[in-house]
């Protein structure tokens, strides 16, 4: 195996990572206009905070995934990089602008205690969980596709180009994914009235997901897939359903490894499916962007390949210990009830004498 | 406005902004651990209760340092294509790097300290929050890294058949001579920018709280603080002076630049404090110098030579031309005769006046505070009160000046001497696609700034909370955070 093939396969990994592990908190994000529903007010929000509180050690982690991914491919393979990021501009730029609007809206929805400050913060968190599998789907998709590109090995279309009936449909089967895997999620890590509701969520998010997912898949292994592809598929599909049938007899753990392993057989197609291509070019074959014409030189292919080898598992050793410290299912009554966190703070007033030197 | 210049625009709004909270995210990250380290090996409840109030304010700023960071990663893609195919091989090993080896140790070690109360033992959540430190500055370096070889490209060589620049030698990279004295300027600038914050916040609320016994506690860190920041300060002076050399020596136009020198001085140069006048070298109208002290800073002699902007401007081309061939470029990088190789003066003279003189003027409060909390006073006069406002201001801007400063004035260059500016943006972008995002970016980035700083005056307003000893919990307790 060649380094380039290498790191071709190491960039499928990590956007397999990214969308594994960011996609069960976009699911939760999405869900929690569905299942982050109680009562009351009250009620509505102490369900919010259990959910947020499933991800909160960890989304933030799980986002650096996507900067690996792009970093990689930076330095792996510039001119991928370079064609990728400029052709799908103004889709990268609301991927940005909901994952920075996300992003605060998970910091900042709790430092302050009124309902409109979070209700206005929950939109933002919903909506903005939404874009982004959507998007990156398309994009993702657009990969296997084929994109105008030029003798140059410049993008020439436009934003309508990458809207094609393929890349839409990847787009959505990878919210459905994601909405189905943050519920198999929700349902491990949760339990009470949020795990049932999770569950009976993903009884019926997951068959959705798995018709487009399937409808996905073999379309795609049409336009471009071989034996490998095939079998990938065939992995990722039969997870699908397993996770559905595991999740109907409530077997969390068993239906999320499903929806992960999902996922990752949907990446692996993808990748397959076009190697040694990068980007192909529909524009004229000749002009497709590969892992060879793409990739960086032999020396930097090398010196990723040492920093990758030594530092992936560590990296990879303590995400996991963090999983383990956070292992626990959660439930209503762990989460404090909701204070005002700017209150002010009753404090005894100052011994008299004790200082006093001014000027 | 075409493509070109909004992508400038966009690069310096993007990155200005980024870099305000970097530099708190840095610094504070060290002193909120320090506070936690010191609680552990004292059970000084301050200690604590200081921890925790910084780490709040830490959390705001971290998690916009955090987001604006992702736009700058994808931003050389969108918006510079050209200059990524020409680079990445040696600009984005770094990047991988900083992704590989910081931010995930950032965003790791962040989530088990805010969520690990209680629940890790109390040693290995207090080495947490250092990790969290130490992975700011792992990613201070490699980016920092990526950017000394703009500013000094060296490790590599071009390829002609590819036309891009290959790496040759990747420790070249990580140790180029500009790195080495940029790194230690930049993280103690950002370490100033951490204890002017905890030095101004403390100082407010000692004025703020004036009846409460929490006096003892806010003297405290305010002392801290302006230790850090006087401390860092002189840092920041010593590796500045360093960084100017070898900036003359790499960068010649830059310093010419930074004075508006436009005559050549074989010895004793002045420095200018400021100048009234044009500065394009015909019509100073008044001045304030000191003697001399250009040569010093440019050179380590008082009697230095310094190259004027007339002279450089003839020698430049050729010198450039003349190590491009060396290298076996073809000189398609390098513009015609007729190039302007000059960055904008003006620009350069006051942002590098600005940054030095803010920086400094920070550090002169930290003295005041040092001086007026002697011997367990309390003392906090109006114009104190009021210069600690502006104390967590101070170093953040002078950063900000000083990374205008060092990105303006290696113009009309992306990579010094190697390609220019106009040759490294995304040839097949529109300049109405580049207009939107730029707009997109700046009202996004505008509204967050107001709730951030909304927020962060909230919160300081509030003050420490209450010291409450943190207890280990079972799994089935109340969790110690949740959303």
């Amino acid at each position: 195996m060649t380094l380039e093939t290498f790191w071709f396969i190491v960039i499928g990994v990590l956007w397999t990572g990214y969308l594994v592990l960011e996609g069960f908190d976009f699911g939760v994000g999405m869900l929690l206009a569905v299942i982050g529903r109680g009562e009351d007010a009250a009620e509505t929000n102490t369900r919010r905070r259990l959910m947020l509180t499933t991800i909160g050690p960890f989304w933030d982690g799980n986002e650096v995934w996507l900067l690996t991914a792009g970093g990689a491919t930076f330095a792996a393979f510039p001119a991928w990089y370079a064609t990728m990021f400029s052709g799908f501009y103004l889709a990268l730029l609301l991927v940005l602008v909901s994952l920075i609007l996300r992003n605060m809206g998970l910091e900042y929805r709790y430092k302050r205690d009124s309902e409109a400050w979070r209700r206005g913060w929950d939109l933002i968190i919903m909506v903005c969980s939404f874009l982004p599998p959507l998007l990156v789907g398309v994009a993702l998709t657009n990969l296997v596709h084929g994109v105008p590109i030029n003798a140059a090995g410049n993008f020439t279309g436009n934003l309508f180009t990458l809207l094609n009936p393929m890349s839409l449909l990847g787009g959505l089967t990878l919210v459905a994914v994601s909405l189905t895997h943050g519920a198999f999620y929700l349902a491990l890590k949760t339990d009470g009235p949020v795990r049932e509701k999770a569950a009976s969520f993903g009884d019926v998010s997951g068959p959705v997901a798995a018709v487009l997912a399937v409808v996905l898949l073999v379309w795609v292994n049409i336009h471009t897939g071989d034996a490998a592809s095939w079998i990938a598929s065939a992995i990722g599909a039969i997870a699908l359903v397993v996770a559905i049938l595991a999740n109907r007899v409530r077997r969390d753990g068993i239906a999320f490894l499903g929806t992960f392993l999902a996922i990752a057989g949907t990446v692996a197609t993808y990748f397959l499916a076009v190697f040694p291509n990068v980007m192909p070019s529909t524009t004229d074959a000749a002009y497709s962007l590969t892992v060879h014409n793409a990739a960086s030189s032999h020396l930097t292919l090398q010196i990723m390949t040492g920093a990758a080898l030594v530092f992936t598992p560590i990296m990879l050793i303590y995400t996991a210990w963090t999983y383990w410290v956070f292992r626990k299912r959660l439930t209503m009554h762990v989460i404090a009830p909701q204070t005002d966190p700017l209150a002010p703070i009753d404090v005894p007033a100052h011994p008299a004498g004790a200082d006093e030197a001014t000027v | 406005m075409d493509a070109l210049d909004l992508a400038r625009w966009q690069f310096a709004i993007t990155t200005v902004y980024h870099f305000l909270f970097v530099p708190i995210t840095i610094g504070l990250s060290v002193v909120v651990a320090g506070f936690h380290t010191q609680y552990l090996r004292k059970r000084n409840p301050e200690m604590l209760r200081l921890s925790k109030f910084f780490g709040k304010l830490f959390t705001i700023n971290f998690a916009l340092g955090l987001v604006t960071g992702i736009v700058q990663e994808f931003q050389f893609g969108m918006n510079w294509s050209a200059y990524s195919k020409f680079v990445g091989d040696i600009f984005g090993a770094p990047l991988a790097f900083e992704a590989l080896l910081a931010f995930f140790m950032e965003s790791t070690f962040l989530g088990l300290w805010i969520f690990g109360w209680g629940r890790l033992p109390e040693k290995i959540h207090v080495a947490c929050i250092w990790m969290v430190h130490i992975g700011t500055v792992l990613s201070a370096y490699f980016i920092l890294a990526a950017n000394s070889f703009m500013q000094h490209p060296v490790g590599y060589k071009y390829n002609a058949a590819t036309g891009r620049a290959e790496m040759t030698n990747f420790v070249a990279v990580l140790t180029n001579k500009v790195q080495l004295v940029t790194f230690p300027h930049v993280l103690l600038a950002s370490y100033m920018c951490g204890g002017a914050m905890v030095m101004g916040v403390g100082v407010w609320l000692l004025h703020k709280k004036k009846a409460t016994i929490d006096r003892d506690m806010y003297r405290k860190a305010a002392r801290v603080g302006a230790v850090v920041t006087i401390v860092a300060g002189l840092g920041v002076a010593i590796s500045g002076d360093t960084q100017g050399k070898v900036m003359t020596e790499v960068q010649p136009m830059k310093m010419a630049a930074a004075e508006a020198l436009y005559t050549t001085r074989d010895s004793c140069a002045e420095f200018s404090l400021f100048t009234v006048g044009s500065l394009n070298g015909q019509k100073e109208k008044f001045a304030v110098t000191v003697p001399c002290l250009l040569s010093f800073l440019a050179t380590g002699s008082f009697n230095g030579e310094v190259k004027g902007v007339d002279q450089l401007k003839k020698e430049l081309p050729a010198q450039i031309d003349a190590a491009a061939q060396q290298r076996g470029e073809p000189l398609k990088y390098v513009q015609p005769a007729d190039a302007v190789f000059t960055p904008n003066i003006p620009l350069a003279y006051w942002s590098f006046r600005l940054m030095i003189g803010i920086g400094m003027f920070a550090a002169l409060i930290g003295v005041a505070v040092l001086w007026l909390t002697r011997k367990g006073r309390f003392a906090t006069p109006r114009w104190l009160v009021w210069a600690c406002i502006a104390a967590p201001l101070l170093p953040v801007f002078g950063n900000s000046f000083g990374w205008i400063f060092t990105e303006t004035g290696r113009q009309p260059w992306l990579v010094y001497g190697v390609l220019t500016t106009s040759s490294g943006v995304s040839p097949t972008v529109s300049a109405a696609t580049v207009l939107t995002s730029m707009v997109v970016f700046t009202v996004l980035y505008a509204v967050l700034a107001v709730v951030e700083v909304k927020l962060f005056l909230d919160y300081t307003k509030r003050g420490a909370e209450p010291f409450h000893e943190v207890e280990q919990r079972s799994d089935d307790d109340t969790l110690a955070f949740s959303y």
